[in-house]
């Protein structure tokens, strides 16, 4: 047996006899101290079974043949994978769970809390037991790094992912007492309000799938096409800005909700400073149209294109020129070569930036909230099923399949355009070439699209700026300071400082839980890319796909389904920071994942292949081969998930405590309020953290080097091209 | 290399488990003695905190999340209950969950003290949800726009259907805001139910959005973004008194209400200390502190003074509003849809 399984026999051993089973939450659940072998020995019979799963693990130590060897290690991972969930869901808070149970047996029956530190250490070490058997089976070439990596991720995602969303989209097929009424899906599923087509034959309204879909083509197309300019104008040109470019692309990402709407409602509201303008100097009249598809539009380009950016930059920047070289050498045109060997090459850059730009339009709940006007969209309308005044949390779970089924659609039409075609420029065989400038057509393009955007970014934010500095944006420009003071005041006490600001409480929590989810989401993103792209295993598409779902669910369904999930035994973490930071990990995995999947299909396989035949492990090569060249996506997964963390409200409403008061809650609530000038100047404050964050972020990973020689450098003729 | 990889291993895991004692440990102290779920505005919710655990020296935990978020969490904590008392927000998730026996019977020695409606409430709730205050239904008019447009100032619910306000009122939609709800409950017991529905459907030529938040149209009004918003009128009084150019107005018909209620989570862990605050934010002195927060509903105790900026609910003709009758799921499932189907898909 190796070492490495003969360790996780140990901590198996630690959690089961020494630390304790239950109560992760509370330490002192009455009754239930101690560890699961003492518990046994006491009473808790339930616990005494798993003892078998742990001896049999140890009896390859006693020397046996390796075959036999490698079934005692999968025989004991999954009897003590089954024991641990058998009495994990047939015991409960309050007795049995199950009525058969209650009646075979008597009600109420035995009684357990929530696992502890020991019964997650021992279930854990039980999967990679299981896992080490199964490597010493031959799967996975034998190497035990992918078949726990696999068994790891693969746990995650059922338990944070499909265990949640499966509790809450069963609620689809019942009705309001919870029977099974599949009538009622069919009847909710046609319903007029979600199909209809009434806007193509008369002005009445379309169904609320309709207008989805539409705004999230809309949104994904324009997106893309944003975040390809910036890429290649920061890429491939010599523009002077590059970096304050980089910087305005980014600044949307980082900007809590409701404040874009509001900034765009200042700006062309009916009594916005533009509108007005241009009422007095042009005699244009006033109205309303930023309420509906055009506001929505317009602020979900501006939130979304940096996602699109940060995914292309690192295709963009990973394309060999020597493809480009070649195809010059040959007597292409660079507008030739641009259409014909350049484009197809960022195909999986486009793909992803395409699909996470739909899912994210889709998905996003604070711009439809805001500027919607009377154009519905899924994620509002999921969003007051469940508070609203209707409190149908049924209706809710079918809306929720029906946005589940447009995600499927596009990841299937993504995986079909893509195909089964090679992109890889990133070999182990040395770069000679210089990138090539882009066409002149190519490069006014992108200097007149992202331009304008960028200018428009700029006003965006001076408004959010002289918000938080004015007393009442729109109405009273008088400048004052008091919104900081209200929310930042720090008071000096006798024995230090006082943080007395009405914000400080959420403002700290905040700061934690995203600074704590954001390594892990990029860890488990990326290790969850490299299986995807690297290893070969059955089940890989599925495996895919739940990767993608909890991504691709509201918000708010998400934060119910958390709680009716883990609000009881056996895992019981509602209340605490934890469940918030695994809540932001599953939401912004696929962004380490897509950008991951995007980089890695640039980067030659035979590059780890040569690690792998000098002799290093899947680990090794990991860490010392694939992790540096995936330098741009381990940024834009730890920059994502960071500001997600601080950003993201839907999920969070209902997870929120006393304790863990979330910055985004407490904006909302003064939005609410009617407070803007607080709820501004509170998200300036997030925003300079944010830009904080992400240059550390950047200097802690590094720019990635491949050894090329840069365009800037080179004066040569055909550099001047870019310049327009 | 072997040593230095073992120590880099052995530092993540300590940093990892540190991470997850001290996410654990603040949970813990976040046990305080009365856990809260509050339903109005944060600075109202944060005073009356603060003014229970001096005066009682329990520790408060407390949550702020608008009325309807509340129902739906408390409705998903059902198997393990984490709140004990769910003050403030409008009566109808109260009067929902009391339904559904979420919530938990009370009597509690205040009673007596309290305005009829507050107990009317409570009696309809099967002893369940209390009422803490209560608010008119009204409008309000941007000043400036209306004078601007020359129309004369409305005064009646009728006064909104004049073509000149064509896409000037601004009111919430029923099925996202119990604000809204209201008023469709109201007309209906106004005018008899087909002439409401006329009414509504009259409404909706000069209906330029239905918002998905009920004090929406307030803010609205606020910005110059619409002439006329229909709203509750102490949200509108607050806006007022942050110096917006508007006039609130308590229609000429009558108007309905909504009673802000209180009530006890089934299965709280601190019941009596959730007892001990039910009583004690059914006293005067716990009351008074809604309008020092700028919230400007009408309090339910008799003894609590009404704040001067606070519409009088003598001043106001209240209809009897049948709480029992349109908070019950059935009949708001039955006008809801038949308010989506007859009123909103209208072409304007």
């Amino acid at each position: 047996m190796s070492r490495a399984a003969l360790g996780w026999v140990v901590l198996g051993w630690i959690g089961y006899a020494l630390l304790p089973w239950y109560g992760f939450e509370r330490a002192d659940v009455p009754g239930l101290t101690g560890s699961g072998l003492v518990l046994g020995v006491k009473g808790a019979w339930w616990l005494l079974p798993i003892i078998a799963p742990l001896l049999m693990a140890l009896r390859p130590t006693f020397g046996s043949a390796p075959r036999s060897e490698s079934d005692w290690l999968i025989a004991s991972g999954v009897l003590g994978l089954a024991l641990v969930i058998l009495q994990g869901f047939t015991i409960g808070l309050n007795g049995w769970t199950l009525d058969l149970l209650k009646n075979l047996f008597g009600a109420p029956g035995p009684r357990q809390a929530g696992m502890g530190y020991g019964g997650a250490l021992s279930s854990t070490a039980f999967l990679i037991v299981l896992c080490h058997g199964l490597a010493a089976r031959g799967w996975c070439r034998g190497d035990a790094f992918v078949t726990s990596s696999i068994g790891i991720v693969l746990a995650l995602i059922i338990v944070f992912v499909f265990f949640p969303v499966s509790t809450i989209l069963a609620s689809a097929f019942a009705d309001n007492k919870g029977n099974f009424a599949p009538m009622e899906f069919v009847a909710k599923f046609l319903d007029r309000s979600i199909w209809g087509l009434d806007c193509v034959t008369s002005d009445l309204r379309c169904g609320v799938a309709w207008n989805t879909l539409f705004l999230g083509i809309l949104v994904a197309f324009g997106t893309t096409l944003l975040g390809l300019a910036f890429a290649l104008i920061a890429t491939r040109t010599g523009f002077k800005f590059k970096k304050l470019l980089r910087v305005m692309s980014v600044l949307p990402i980082i900007t809590p909700p409701f404040v874009i709407g509001l900034a765009l409602i200042l700006l062309f509201g009916r009594s916005g400073a533009l509108s007005a303008a241009l009422y007095e100097w042009f005699g244009i009249p006033r109205s309303r149209w930023i309420y509906g598809l055009p506001g929505v539009f317009i602020a979900q380009l501006l939130a979304f294109t940096p996602i699109a950016f940060l995914v292309l930059i690192g295709v963009v920047q990973g394309i060999s020129p020597t493809l480009e070289e070649a195809s010059q050498t040959l007597r292409a045109k660079s507008w030739t070569t641009f259409i014909t060997v350049t484009l197809p090459l960022m195909r999986p850059g486009l793909a992803n930036a395409f699909l996470l730009g739909f899912v994210e339009s889709l998905a996003d709940f604070g711009n439809p909230l805001v500027l919607g006007g009377n154009y519905e969209v899924l994620s509002t309308k999921i969003f007051f099923a469940v508070v609203g005044a209707q409190q149908d949390q049924g209706r809710a779970a079918v809306l929720s399949i029906i946005l589940l089924a447009f995600t499927l659609g596009a990841f299937w039409l993504q995986h079909a355009w893509l195909g089964k075609k090679v992109y890889t420029t990133v070999t182990g065989k040395g770069d000679a070439g210089i990138p090539l400038p882009l066409p002149r057509r190519v490069a006014a393009a992108s200097y007149l699209t992202a331009i304008p955007w960028a200018l428009f970014t700029v006003a965006i934010y001076a408004i959010i700026v002289i918000g938080a500095f004015v007393r009442s944006m729109g109405r009273d420009y008088t400048p004052t300071l008091d919104h900081f003071i209200t929310a930042f005041r720090v008071e000096r006490a006798d024995w230090g400082i006082y943080f007395s600001g009405s914000a400080w409480n959420s403002f700290f929590a905040t700061v934690k839980v995203a600074a704590l989810s954001a390594p892990l989401t990029a860890a488990i993103g990326l290790l969850t890319a490299y299986l995807l792209t690297r290893q070969r295993f059955s089940g890989q598409r599925a495996f895919e796909f739940g990767t993608l779902l909890s991504f691709a669910i509201p918000g708010t369904v998400v934060g119910v389904s958390y709680i009716l999930a883990f609000n009881v035994p056996p895992i019981e973490i509602t209340g605490t920071g934890f469940v918030l930071v695994m809540c932001f990990v599953f939401r912004n995995m696929p962004v380490g994942v897509r950008s991951g999947i995007a980089t890695l299909s640039q980067i030659d396989k035979s590059l780890d292949e040569a690690s792998l035949t000098l002799g290093a492990r899947s680990f090794t090569t990991m860490r010392r081969v694939v992790l540096p060249l995936l330098r741009p996506a381990i940024v834009a997964s730890l920059v994502y998930s960071f500001v997600r963390a601080m950003t993201a409200v839907s999920a969070v409403i209902f997870l929120v405590t006393a304790e863990y008061n979330m910055a985004t809650t407490y904006i909302v609530g003064r939005v609410e309020a009617g407070e803007f000038g607080l709820a501004i100047a509170y998200s300036t404050a997030l925003i300079f953290v944010m830009l904080l964050a992400i240059v550390a972020i950047q200097l802690a990973v590094g720019e990635r080097r491949l050894g090329r020689r840069s365009a800037s450098a080179n004066t040569s003729p055909v550099a001047v091209q870019a310049t327009p | 290399m072997k040593l230095r990889t073992k120590f880099v291993a052995a530092t993540m895991l300590a940093g990892a488990v540190s991470a997850f004692s001290f996410l654990s440990a603040g949970a813990a102290q976040a046990q305080g003695a009365l856990v809260m779920y509050c339903g109005v505005q944060e600075e109202w919710c944060r005073a009356m905190v603060n003014a229970f655990e001096r005066d009682t020296g329990i520790k408060v935990a407390m949550t702020r999340k608008s009325s309807g978020e509340i129902y739906a969490q408390v409705k998903a904590e059902a198997a393990n209950p984490r709140a004990d008392i769910w003050w403030g927000g409008t009566g109808d998730p109260h009067m929902q969950a009391a339904e559904e026996g979420l919530t938990q019977e009370y009597k509690s020695p205040k009673l007596g003290e309290l305005q009829d409606w507050a107990v009317r409430q409570w009696e309809q709730s099967k002893n369940r949800a209390i009422g803490i205050y209560s608010g008119a239904l009204g409008f309000g008019y941007n000043t400036e726009l209306i004078k601007s447009k020359g129309v004369p100032e409305p005064k009646c619910w009728a006064d909104l259907l004049n073509t000149k306000l064509k896409d000037e009122v601004q009111m919430a939609d029923p099925n996202s805001s119990g604000t809204a709800y209201t008023l469709l409950a109201t007309v209906i017991q106004l005018m008899g139910e087909d002439k409401g529905f006329e009414y509504l459907k009259g409404l909706h030529k000069n209906v330029n959005q239905y918002t998905k938040s009920g004090a929406a149209p307030a803010k609205a009004m606020a910005l110059g973004e619409t002439t006329v918003g229909v709203a509750f009128m102490h949200d509108i009084v607050t806006m007022v008194v942050d110096k917006a150019p508007i006039k609130v107005v308590a229609p000429c018909e009558g108007t309905g209400y909504e009673i802000g209620s209180m009530s006890i989570v089934k299965g709280a862990k601190n019941l009596e200390n959730a007892q001990k605050f039910y009583d004690w934010a059914l006293t005067p002195a716990a009351q008074k502190l809604g309008a020092e927060a700028k919230s400007y509903q009408v309090p339910s105790n008799k003894a609590t003074p009404v704040p001067p900026e606070a519409p009088k609910l003598s001043e106001i003709k209240l209809i009897n509003f049948d709480f029992a009758k349109y908070g019950s799921s059935d009949e708001r499932k039955r006008l809801l849809s038949k308010w989506d189907n007859e009123v909103k898909n209208l072409p304007k």
